[in-house]
């Protein structure tokens, strides 16, 4: 379990996560792309912790934030999709970036 | 290990105190009768999931037992016990959602959409039931909690948390009052399309849940094995019995609550006493 | 430990993956959700014992939620009937595999400090004394941030506007 092999995951799961991202349509598929992207940060964290500097809790810290980010954007994105579903029926990006509906 | 066969023979203790209660059959002629019961199908069901649902509810409630202590000793060595009983807990989140959406069946669906407003009613409050008890034992580890109420169980003077944990013991396991997700009103909700063998392991993994719950409830509110004469290992397992007696014998008496009242009550009673208690807890273990 | 994290990796990533492949919404849900049980898995591996469970715990309420949601909204949440719902794959795919390219460029160039000092005796200690000391003001603002998401999701999830229940907004 050396550092790269942390850093290698992290980057696996991010960009399978980007990818997802910029391919799907539907706003609920993208949202999970986005927690896959953050998934990857929190490997790449856990790894410098471990690997770099087990001492100082920053990386645990970056977890914990990582950890709270993913749900915060999965509430606020689900949010936006029953409020943008509710008065336009949308939940395609595409639709969503026209100015009126 | 023998911790989790002991929480087994628990689970096998509740279902024939259910049976003898009820005046049905007992535990093993059920099972017997489920062996043999050819499996109904639904058209277009999701197999892989259903089966994923069914399986990973004993299977979480064996990995909670892992964490469980009798006396001071449990199976795994683990310093955030509280914790992981806790994810293990939720699991049953996920199996009777995918019970009920797996089979392909609308009450079957009904009943697991009603569990997870139950459970996102129930689990704040037993979050912070768990808080409670760890924050006054300084430590997530179950043995340590156990042993840190000397004189005085947690229980006693920390009313409010327990109540809550025993309530939501019953919400877990979908049991009694909770257990609209199985409801009749909806022909037998999330465990209606199971049949045969997945009917026998689902409704086994509900007995799991239930006696894994009850025996968490010694170390954290009951002392642990704090009492006299007998061994630390038989006080647990004799409070843990009669933690499980009571939760089942609920079920007898109580009515079943609606989901919608149970989420009112539970974000504005429940969640606001139980962070009372902790308020006082805290102020209490302070200095 | 070595080869458990490599089933583990590949098998976060191959879940992952699959989220974008399968049809079913309840699948792609499910497979995300055991992307995230690997990764909990991954930081037990480190020795995060309190991190990994609780990003177990976490994920299984969330992919739970996630569900009832992505039930709610796809057209086709049983993926009974096939269909494609991606723009642009070939430039997704483009840009994914580019980036992964310069990432894995970058980590495998780059010459990495060395680990200095050793774990503590119990790192969930470390991390509660880390963030109610030094690190409070990350508390602080996590806290704030979940309030403020509270309450403006509340905002725009319901349907009532300031007059009431049929809603002038």
């Amino acid at each position: 379990m050396t550092l790269q092999a942390f850093l290698l995951l992290a980057a696996a799961l991010f960009c399978v996560g980007l990818y997802g991202a910029l391919s799907q349509q539907s706003v609920v598929m993208l949202m999970m792309g986005l927690e896959l992207m953050i998934n990857g940060i929190v490997v790449a964290a856990a790894g410098f912790w471990h690997r770099v500097s087990p001492g100082a809790p920053d990386g645990q810290v970056l977890v914990l934030v990582a950890i709270t980010v993913m749900a915060l954007e999965m509430a606020m994105g689900f949010a936006v999709v029953t409020a943008l579903f509710r008065t336009r029926d949308v939940d395609m990006t595409d639709d969503a970036g026209d100015l009126k509906g | 290990m023998v911790e989790v066969l002991l929480l087994g023979a628990l689970a096998v203790a509740a279902a024939s105190l259910d049976a003898a209660l009820d005046g049905g059959p007992g535990p093993f002629r059920q099972a017997a009768r489920l062996l043999v019961m050819e499996r109904r199908m639904t058209p277009r069901a999701d197999r892989p999931l259903t089966r994923i649902g069914v399986v990973s509810l004993p299977v979480a409630a064996a990995l909670a037992a892992l964490v469980v202590p009798f006396g001071g000793h449990a199976a795994l060595d683990s310093r955030v016990g509280v914790v992981w009983f806790n994810a293990m807990e939720v699991v049953a989140w996920g199996s009777v959602w995918l019970a009920g959406w797996g089979v392909n069946s609308a009450f079957a669906l009904v009943g697991g959409y009603r569990f997870i407003a139950q459970g996102l009613a129930y689990e704040l409050p037993h979050m912070f039931a768990l808080m409670t008890a760890a924050l006054a034992a300084h430590s997530l580890d179950l043995r340590v909690i156990g042993a840190a109420q000397g004189g005085l169980w947690f229980g006693v003077w920390m009313p409010v948390a327990f109540a809550v944990y025993l309530l939501s013991a019953l919400a877990m396991a979908f049991w009694g009052p909770f257990g609209a997700p199985l409801g009749a009103d909806i022909a037998g909700g999330a465990a209606l399309e199971l049949s045969g063998p997945d009917r026998l392991v689902f409704l086994a993994g509900r007995y799991g849940l239930l006696a894994v719950a009850s025996a968490v409830a010694v170390p954290l509110f009951l002392g642990g094995g704090d009492g006299p004469l007998l061994p630390a290992w038989l006080w647990s397992a004799v409070k843990a019995c009669a933690v499980l007696a009571l939760l089942v014998w609920t079920r007898r008496w109580s009515p079943v609550l609606r989901m919608d009242r149970f989420v009112q009550a539970a974000w504005t009673v429940l969640i606001p006493a139980v962070l009372l208690q902790m308020l006082v807890v805290a102020v209490v273990v302070v200095d | 430990m070595t080869v458990l994290f490599w089933v583990l990796a590949v098998a976060a990533v191959a879940s992952g993956a699959a989220v974008f492949a399968v049809g079913s919404m309840a699948r792609a849900t499910f497979a995300l959700l055991a992307s995230f049980l690997c990764v909990g898995g991954e930081l037990l591996l480190a020795g995060l014992h309190y991190l990994g469970v609780l990003v177990v715990l976490m994920m299984i309420m969330e992919m739970l939620v996630m569900a009832v949601f992505m039930v709610m909204y796809m057209m086709n949440p049983a993926g009974l009937m096939p269909m494609s719902m991606v723009h642009n794959r070939r430039g997704a795919l483009a840009v994914a595999g580019g980036t992964f390219a310069v990432l894995v460029a970058g980590i495998v160039a780059i010459p990495w400090p060395a680990r200095r000092g050793g774990p503590p005796h119990d790192p969930a200690f470390a991390l509660g004394q880390a963030i109610m000391g030094p690190k409070m003001l990350v508390m602080m603002v996590i806290g704030i941030a979940i309030l403020a998401t509270m309450i403006a999701t509340v905002v725009l999830a319901t349907r009532t506007g300031r007059y009431g229940e049929d809603g002038a907004r």
